[in-house]
């Protein structure tokens, strides 16, 4: 392994943000299934069950909106790996080239597949698409929150989408993204165990420390 | 009331109602006492400070009455029962029949040409001072042929008498949103008055039906301050319509407890556990009926032990179904092809198609990609 070497690539904002995403998300999301079809679990009327889930379903929602919104201020004041553009590279030539050429190595029709230094090109726009989707939660979440308080700010700000959606599609669509995120991490954790056991470049533990195993010197 | 009072309207009314209302009230037979107990009970209602209760009194006192007319479209009559019903008869009546009802289908005496020449009245000597209650949608479809009055389509007489009201009164949701006539696939085309006349002032009471109180707080409201009250987006009051059903709702205790229903006449109905996995709509509905209720007060749907239908949201029969389930059904999908069951499988075939990828993967020869040989 001469030719490796470790480079800093993901910086501490962007491991912050992504561990911090996996345990809201997965808060959120056991909640989430909790206050979309609850169990009988209080016993008496002086219980607090579905109160204490909720609240600890908000509290999450508040930390995973700062994170995002700190992980999209990063995406304009990181390095170049953390930069928006990773997430984009359908924009240029050569990340449509990288783009294909994963997607081939995906596929099986071909044997080798790139070796990005930060995220593959495939990967990068998934990525994109997750942070719709996270953008979608979060709107929807805090449009039907707010609706406890009609006279709020943040009733003022989102009142509109339940004019615009029903809040019934409102809640379907936080429900079924919900399931796309499922997915989404689902296949997440396997790429990222395929990508470490096939480029050996230690992508798992880099979202640890940060350092990645590459091969040139750029 | 935007109308000018004084000698022409005491003219034009004739000579009953250059008296005030409450001896008016007198009259009927109304004491003092339910009087003031009931102008209470509206500044409770419109949510004002009790210390409005006297203003009320006075505001009413005082009052010239405005014209009503109420017209009725694509309904089932609900709202007017829930008028008519309300009580028997209550103040609330007698402030509702001292607006002078010059035109109501049901209750009026006058039939034919001749009624239809009290409303063309109406609308011709009283241009934006009468009020004016719509029950009922709507219809668009080929050109509103569908619901026609003494031989023109509602749609014409709505933009006629809304156009020259000083504001109309959507009552109901049919009125409102278009209701169960425009529940899909809306073969009239039925809509609300706002998007039939999108130039009336429009205040949404929906409601399947209305709850007569809100009425009557309403008209109160605009007697007492001379103007419509605050509306949401939707268009409907603030006083009634301001806040969810879940948040005032006699069993929330319970949803916050954890202790839910989980069958009709199960031990958890019997004690009145909430109904929320019953597929009550009451944390996406807003109305006042956990406070006003029904039929003077003395119940609404989950007081009675089934859930809220959500049937003062717009388009609830289509948005609010299926009525027992907490989400609606995924558009485009048979009936049993839930939410869940669509998540689910998206998971699992998600996981199922990564491992035979990592199987395949197991087993590819040569892979150059294991980078750290190459360079
Ligand atoms: S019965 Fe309905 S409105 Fe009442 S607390 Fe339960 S879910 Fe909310």
């Amino acid at each position: 392994m001469g030719h490796l070497y470790e480079k800093y690539v993901w910086e501490i904002p962007v491991r912050a943000t992504h561990w911090v995403n996996v345990l809201s998300i997965a808060v959120l999301t056991l909640t989430g299934i909790y206050i979309g079809s609850p169990a009988t679990l209080g016993a008496t009327p002086s219980d607090y069950v579905m109160g204490w889930v909720r609240f600890v379903h908000f509290t999450a929602a508040y930390l995973f909106a700062v994170s995002v919104a700190s992980r999209i201020y990063w995406a304009f004041r990181g390095n170049r790996y953390a930069s928006w553009r990773e997430f984009f590279p359908i924009l240029t030539p050569a990340g449509r080239r990288n783009m294909l050429a994963t997607f081939r190595y995906y596929t099986f029709l071909c044997k080798k597949g790139p070796q990005p230094v930060g995220h593959n090109a495939l990967a990068g726009t998934t990525y994109a698409l997750v942070f719709v989707l996270y953008l979608v939660m979060i709107v929807t979440g805090f449009t039907l929150y707010a609706e406890h308080a009609p006279l709020g700010t943040m009733h003022k700000l989102t009142g509109w989408l339940l004019v615009l959606f029903s809040n019934q599609t409102l809640r379907l669509t936080h429900h079924c993204v919900m399931w796309l995120l499922i997915g989404f991490a689902i296949h997440h954790v396997y790429s990222a165990w395929l990508m470490d056991v096939k480029e050996r470049g230690g992508v798992m533990s880099s979202m640890f420390s940060g350092y990645k195993a590459v091969r040139t010197k750029d | 009331m935007a109308r000018k009072q004084g000698s022409d309207t005491e003219a034009t009314n004739g000579l009953e109602f250059q008296d005030s209302v409450s001896t008016l009230l007198e009259r009927r037979g109304v004491t003092r006492r339910e009087f003031m107990k009931f102008c209470t009970a509206m500044s409770a209602a419109l949510a004002l400070p009790p210390a409005f209760a006297p203003r009320i009194v006075r505001a009413l006192d005082e009052v010239k009455r405005p014209t009503l007319v109420w017209l009725e479209f694509q309904s089932c009559t609900g709202d007017t029962e829930a008028l008519l019903r309300a009580s028997n008869p209550t103040v609330a009546e007698i402030v509702l029949d001292i607006l002078s009802i010059d035109y109501a289908e049901t209750i009026m005496a006058a039939a034919g040409h001749l009624a239809e020449a009290n409303l063309d009245k109406v609308v011709r000597e009283e241009k934006g001072t009468y009020i004016a209650v719509v029950e009922g949608s709507i219809p668009m479809k080929d050109d509103g042929i569908y619901c026609c009055i003494a031989g023109r389509t509602a749609l014409d007489r709505a933009r006629e008498v809304c156009g020259g009201a000083f504001a109309t009164l959507a009552v109901g949701t049919c009125a409102s949103y278009g209701g169960i006539p425009a529940a899909a696939p809306n073969p009239t085309g039925a809509v609300g008055v706002k998007a039939a006349v999108p130039s009336a002032t429009v205040v949404n009471l929906p409601g399947c039906p209305l709850n007569a109180d809100n009425l009557t707080a309403t008209v109160v409201h605009f007697l007492l301050f001379k103007k419509l009250p605050a509306t949401d987006g939707l268009g409907r009051p603030l006083f009634a319509y301001g806040k969810r059903i879940h948040d005032n709702c006699e069993r929330r205790p319970h949803f916050d407890a954890g202790q839910y229903v989980e069958a009709w006449g199960d031990q958890a109905h019997r004690h009145g556990h909430c109904l929320y996995k019953m597929g009550c709509k009451g944390p996406e509905t807003f109305h006042n009926c956990p406070t006003q209720r029904y039929n003077d007060k003395t119940s609404w749907p989950v007081a009675a032990g089934h859930g809220c239908a959500g049937c003062s949201q717009p388009m609830f029969w289509d948005s609010m179904t299926p009525l027992y389930k907490r989400l609606p059904n995924v558009p485009g999908f048979g009936i049993e092809a839930t939410a869940d069951k669509i998540g689910l499988g998206l998971a699992v075939g998600t996981a199922a198609a990564f491992g035979v990828h990592g199987v395949l993967s197991a087993f590819r020869r040569g892979d150059d990609s294991e980078g750290a040989k190459e360079d």
